[in-house]
């Protein structure tokens, strides 16, 4: 009985039963999503241990990095796990084109959230003085005089 | 597994199928879709907002300790586990998935079982590390840590931190929630009877959305 319905599906169709069942292809992807956030972790770590001479610039190039990375392990988790590379083509399209909007939407808004940024620092002398001082860093928390986190005065 | 095939087959009826998922499937693509727009609307107000800030506090400083050893030189270590932890029940996960496809009920519920463990020790994790904080003096409202820049900082740090992790872990526990579900269900024999072990597919993708959404929790709070 078995045996005969394997026969009667077409067997491009087999191809992709089999690949559901590919358990070396899923420890490769944990593999792949494992080291890739060590590497993330090595990168964020040695940046703190280590003195540039411009921390702003390589910080951002390492955010840069950082993006690209947690794209990648996007793309593993949705194309492996998800098993969405494996579906068809309408399935995968329907899904990723909508995706796109995010492009637009990431831009956008942090667009908008550094051009505020700089009206403020450069019309508001008052918010400009005031978020550029330096303060003392702050009394650890004593558990006897400690406020209430949970309370809002 | 050939069963499964015609089994969907039969469902459609109006020729070639566009998609070739069974309903459930397909919807439940189209709620993680608008699941990761709310997500995402999340993360881009947080991102604006720090856009707009002109600094914010470090998370190598904020998340530097680790249960019972205290604080550890090794920033972002607790973290780190609990990312592990996620993306080991991921996997286990996918394993439940596979198995449910050979039909094989015992290897479901062992998976199943890995997979339910992961989601509640990530979970308590994420217990641990509010409970820290919060003896630390952050919570809505209240942001005890410094800018990186030595300035004042305000509470949007700790509103954004505690509003999408919880968010996230939310959505964890209705994961492992629904993951009991599907143990109970297979234990019953519920799958074996209906003939397909597609539901457990459908919990796999959500669980693998909630890991998805992780990634970008751990990228957007821990190393920005």
């Amino acid at each position: 009985m078995e045996n005969a319905h394997v026969a009667a599906v077409p067997h491009t169709h087999a191809h992709d039963e089999a690949h559901t069942f590919d358990r070396k292809a899923i420890w490769r992807t944990f593999r792949i999503l494992l080291y890739i956030t060590v590497f993330e972790l090595i990168l964020a770590i040695t940046y703190y241990e280590i003195e540039f001479s411009n921390p702003h610039l390589v910080k951002h190039l390492l955010n840069g990095v950082f993006v690209i990375l947690t794209l990648a392990k996007a793309f593993f988790i949705i194309a492996e796990f998800m098993h969405l590379r494996h579906e068809i083509r309408n399935l995968i399209l329907s899904i990723s084109i909508p995706a796109l909007l995010f492009i637009w939407f990431i831009t956008a808004f942090l667009w908008d959230g550094n051009s505020y940024k700089n009206l403020r620092n450069t019309y508001d002398k008052h918010y400009k003085e005031h978020a550029t001082e330096k303060v003392e860093q702050k009394e650890p928390a004593k558990p006897g005089e400690k406020e209430e986190p949970g309370k809002l005065q | 597994m050939a069963q499964v095939a015609t089994a969907n087959q039969g469902m459609w009826t109006g020729g070639k199928s566009p998609f070739k998922v069974e309903y459930g499937k397909l919807m439940m693509w189209y709620f993680l879709m608008s699941d990761a727009f709310t997500f995402g609307a999340f993360l881009i107000s947080y991102g604006t907002i720090r856009f707009s800030t002109n600094s914010w506090p470090d998370p190598n400083h904020v998340f530097r300790s680790f249960p019972i050893v205290g604080e550890m030189h090794i920033p972002l270590a607790f973290v780190s586990l609990m990312t592990f932890i996620l993306i080991m029940s991921s996997v286990t996960m996918v394993l439940a998935v596979g198995a449910g496809h050979e039909m094989n009920r015992k290897e479901v519920l062992k998976w199943l079982g890995w997979t339910i463990l992961g989601g509640i020790a990530f979970l308590s994790c994420q217990a641990w590390e509010w409970t820290h904080l919060y003896h630390e003096g952050a919570w809505w409202g209240h942001n005890p840590f410094m800018n990186i820049d030595g300035t004042m900082s305000s509470t949007n740090f700790t509103n954004f931190f505690f509003t999408i992790t919880g968010f996230h872990g939310f959505h964890v526990l209705s994961g492992v929630v629904i993951n009991i579900i599907m143990f109970i269900m297979t234990y019953k024999g519920v799958f074996d009877r209906r003939g397909h072990y597609l539901m457990i597919e459908k919990a796999g993708l959500y669980w693998h959305f909630v890991d998805l959404v992780w990634v970008f929790v751990f990228t957007c709070f821990y190393l920005f």
